[in-house]
């Protein structure tokens, strides 16, 4: 079969042919593996390989989508046809039509480590291993855990070409593999306390050690036990690393260039405004080498770049693609994100909150009343307004020291508040596969529970 | 009319030479190496969408997939593989790579596959929105457009898609049975965002259901854009919502969600089989108060969460899952139902062909009770009135949940008084399930919109409740009492 690169060339060729003045072509194909274990027993076993293809004609900005996994000639001038007649349902918008020339990535050596050639290597033997360490280490290690939701390993190796109507084609491979573990210990009253722990990376050798994922789940499993609600108050709150990491997905949603033009983020009009405390510094940097959401060009090829989102509290930047770019008189910033079967739209790549100076233990110790945040859920988040409010779980934090454990609360504010209240922020910098945070406090927040 | 068990047989054998030959040996191939049960999963799926933006049609999206996925089934494991090609050698190959959770050496096993013929259907795939001309489409989102605007002058601006799937599946079981489905889905979105004087308010609504152009002459275009800029200039002048735990009134409707996340995924038997539900080992057992009787039924005509077959090709049906506060039983796919040793309920379900089987609810919905709706706002001296939610997520482990509540009031002194935003609903779902002291007599099936998530696969469902009163449920607001 031919390569993706090779077909998506072809598949522009071939809109071309057919009436596109603009196009572009997004061809994916990857190979995926997951091995899951549970009490030991292998318990699943899927490998498979898949293909396929997204054109994006732009007729008198007019636009359509047209996607087909199947890759035969035939199929491929259907798909073109469709596509150009697709367009004319739609309105003109002079918005919309490729990135500038000047902006698309060159061809080259990108150095950002996304392919680890090992990984083909893995046989289902030492997957079936990793995924047993991983599981009966955190089986063995209190006697609470009582149960299992298994230990999975999946791997994914891949290509991703885009080729349009502009010149630009290039490719690029990528792998990733990821580990996850869910353990459970039983509570007084039969209540079911579970929790679990992942790692996800590029390449095998910076994959966490097996027995440590389990480990880590173990302990968040067994801590929780004998969790209690809390009567309503406001109080500070203790973000985990990976709890400030889910905190960041919101920042990229207030932050997002489409968002703006629909007049849907509280971040309209904010540039260059201080908006958060000095300690608040994000940035979306796609070119971290060997990281998750690292790629040498975006969804419609534009090379990628770092974008400061917040420079110590100040709004500096929303992420756009090219037609919300122009829908507001931007650049684009390189931030186009797309399927197959979709419109580019912008959003980030690596977010990095830049960490502090301060040990975690040290941002706990300064607290006198409040909660140490280990679990959210839900997604009561409003762009809009930035008014925040989840249901959250972990531990009461008592004259400066980690108490007891917390269920069934919930944590609200809004989020431009949040970021004038961060207080502090940790030394312990962690990598979530495309987001790293530190330890991030909040200084007042509403907690809800009795 | 086309009986859709037959459709989608032939469909796939004119256009890719798919008949019973081919599938029985394809099973013998998955078979070869002595796991227990095998299916071939066969789809073919196309979707159009068409996306309105500020007074304008801003793309048109027509999206065409097919392949196969194979399982084998050996004892508790599963070999899976999937291929997006239907040629032959493909097929074959996917076969062998699942065929090797089974250890035996290779031996391969004769299979006589043959379709079956089935004669109800809930849904009619004769007239799908896939064959309706695009400027049909877009005249239904221009008249949402105009209906949000009239209604309030500060709706500066409004969001629509309509989106539109026709789904051809066929199952092939090693149990020598074949059948097929047609399964149309169509889904209408609307939002609108108020602004007055730079305070912007948004909200978002939609509806459909397995139906074509006839779930228009049910629900307008109007009708759902006038409540979502409804919905959005409310929310302009609501109050912060209180923080604490009081007394919860659920609409009948849309509540149904709640439903669903508190109680039904806890009841899907995978997770009972694994022991890592809070329902694991409690058939019998009092789980609710008595008032309270919850069904999943898979048969309620044109629903977004109903199909015809599930993905494994069994019948689906109207299954009780909780009867006057009595757990009688799970959602089994084949997988758990052999191991509990009772009838698949035709729960097996899978996002796409590449994706494995699991049990799923379908329409799930708690049925009438017998109080008066008005009686049990009256009732309340102080609590809340929700109405619309945006979406919710539960731990299945223990039942905890959230859910985001995008139009609710407040209720003083037994009555219906100011509108809240920011309101989330925090509690456990056995907690909350013996928490309901009115069931109301109104039962409504929610406007079709739902889209259920488990281990990343999504799937249409349905979901209904009438009016209830939770005597105590957190409510995460941001003003303290």
């Amino acid at each position: 079969m031919a390569n993706p690169l090779e077909v998506a060339s072809h598949a522009v060729h071939l809109a071309r042919r057919a009436g596109a003045e603009q196009c572009d072509v997004l061809a994916v194909q990857y190979d995926e593996s997951n091995v899951t274990v549970r009490l030991g027993e292998l318990e699943k076993l899927v490998e498979a390989g898949s293909r396929s293809l997204g054109l994006r004609v732009i007729n008198g900005g007019r636009t359509a989508i047209c996607s087909t996994s199947d890759f035969s000639e035939a199929s491929l001038e259907r798909l073109a046809r469709e596509a150009v007649e697709l367009a004319n349902i739609s309105e003109p918008d002079d918005c919309a039509g490729l990135p500038d020339a000047g902006l698309f990535a060159r061809p080259g050596a990108d150095g950002l480590q996304l392919y680890d050639e090992r990984l083909g290597d893995l046989t289902v033997t030492e997957k079936v291993r990793m995924a047993t360490a991983a599981e009966s280490a955190a089986m063995a290690f209190d006697p609470r855990i009582t149960n299992s939701d298994g230990a999975s390993l999946s791997t994914r190796a891949g290509e991703v070409a885009l080729a349009n109507s502009l010149g630009f084609a290039a490719s690029y491979p990528s792998t990733s593999v990821s580990l996850t573990v869910e353990v459970m210990a039983d509570d007084a009253e039969g209540k079911k306390r579970n929790a679990y722990w992942y790692s996800a990376e590029r390449s095998l050798h910076r994959l966490a050690d097996p027995e440590e994922v389990g480990r880590i789940a173990a302990r968040r499993a067994v801590d929780q036990l004998g969790a209690r609600k809390m009567p309503s108050r406001q109080v500070p709150v203790v973000f985990e690393p990976m709890m400030a990491a889910a905190l960041m997905r919101d920042v990229a949603s207030v932050a997002d260039g489409g968002a703006l033009y629909r007049g849907a983020t509280f971040l309209k009009g904010r540039e260059g405004d201080q908006l958060g405390s000095g300690l608040v510094t994000i940035t979306d940097d796609p070119t971290a080498p060997g990281r998750m959401g690292s790629r040498p060009f975006d969804g419609e090829g534009v090379v990628t770049r770092p974008v400061t989102l917040f420079d110590g509290g100040r709004f500096n930047a929303f992420l756009f693609d090219a037609y919300t770019a122009r829908r507001t008189g931007r650049v684009t910033t390189g931030s186009a994100h797309r399927g197959v079967e979709s419109l580019p739209a912008p959003g980030s790549s690596n977010l990095v909150f830049q960490p502090g100076e301060t040990p975690p233990d040290e941002i706990v110790a300064g607290v006198k009343d409040g909660l140490y945040l280990t679990a959210l859920i839900g997604f009561g988040f409003n762009a809009t307004t930035g008014d925040f409010s989840r249901g959250a779980g972990g531990f009461w934090i008592e004259d400066g020291r980690i108490a007891f454990p917390v269920t069934e609360v919930n944590i609200s504010s809004t989020l431009p508040r949040m970021l004038t209240n961060i207080d502090a922020t940790g030394s312990d910098l962690t990598w979530f596969g495309s987001v790293a945070t530190p330890t991030v406090r909040i200084s007042e927040m509403t907690v809800s529970g009795l | 009319m086309p009986n859709p068990t037959t459709a989608a047989p032939e469909f796939f054998s004119d256009r890719y030479g798919l008949d019973s030959a081919v599938m029985s040996s394809l099973l013998s191939t998955a078979l070869s190496h002595g796991g227990d049960f095998a299916e071939l999963f066969f789809e073919h799926r196309t979707n159009s969408a068409i996306t309105w933006e500020d007074q304008h049609v801003k793309s048109a999206s027509r999206n065409v997939a097919q392949g196969v996925g194979i399982r084998v089934v050996k004892g508790d494991a599963i070999g899976y593989a999937y291929t997006e090609s239907l040629e032959l050698e493909a097929m074959r190959q996917a076969a062998g790579t699942a065929a090797r959770i089974g250890n035996d050496p290779e031996r391969p096993r004769p299979i006589d596959a043959t379709p079956q013929l089935r004669n109800i259907t809930y849904y009619s795939a004769d007239e799908p929105l896939t064959d309706i001309p695009a400027r049909d489409k877009v005249a239904l989102l221009e008249r949402a457009d105009r209906a949000a605007r009239a209604y309030d002058p500060s709706i500066a601006r409004v969001d629509a898609s309509i989106g539109d799937e026709l789904k051809y599946v066929m199952v092939a079981r090693s149990d020598g049975r074949i059948v097929g489905d047609v399964q149309p889905l169509i889904r209408i979105n609307v939002s609108a965002l108020s602004d007055r004087d730079g305070s912007r308010q948004t909200a978002r609504s939609g509806g459909g259901g397995r139906l074509g152009m006839d779930y228009f002459d049910q629900v307008t275009p109007e009708d759902l854009a006038r409540d979502v800029a409804r919905q959005a200039v409310l929310l302009q002048d609501a109050a912060e919502a209180p923080a604490g735990t009081i007394p919860v009134v659920l609409a009948a409707g849309d509540s149904g969600i709640l439903l669903h996340e508190a109680i039904g995924h806890g009841l899907e038997a995978d997770f009972n089989r694994k022991g890592t539900s809070n329902y694991s080992g409690r058939v019998g057992e009092l789980v609710a108060s008595p008032l309270v009787t919850v069904i999943d039924d898979g048969t309620i005509p044109n629903s977004r969460g109903s199909i015809n077959i599930d993905d494994e090709g069994n019948e689906t049906g109207r299954n009780t899952l909780i009867e006057n506060g009595v757990l009688r039983g799970y959602l089994q796919d084949e997988m758990s139902s052999r191991h509990f040793n009772v009838k698949p309920s035709g729960s097996g379900r899978r996002q796409s062909f590449k994706d494995y089987i699991m049990p799923r609810m379908t329409n799930t919905l708690m049925l009438a009770g017998e109080s008066n709706p008005e009686d049990i706002v009256r009732s309340v001296p102080f609590g809340i009135y929700a109405i619309a939610f945006s979406g919710g997520q539960v731990n299945i482990s223990n039942g905890d949940f959230v859910f985001s509540v995008t139009e609710a009031y407040l209720i003083e002194d037994g009555k219906i008084t100011r509108p809240i935003r920011n309101v989330n609903l925090i509690g456990n779902g056995p907690d909350v399930l013996g928490k309901v002291s009115m069931v109301g007599s109104d039962y409504k099936l929610s406007d079709g919109r739902w889209m259920c998530g488990k281990e990343g696969q999504s799937v249409p469902v349905g979901v209904g409740l009438p009016t209830v009163l939770i005597s105590g449920m957190t409510v995460g607001g941001t003003k303290l009492g």
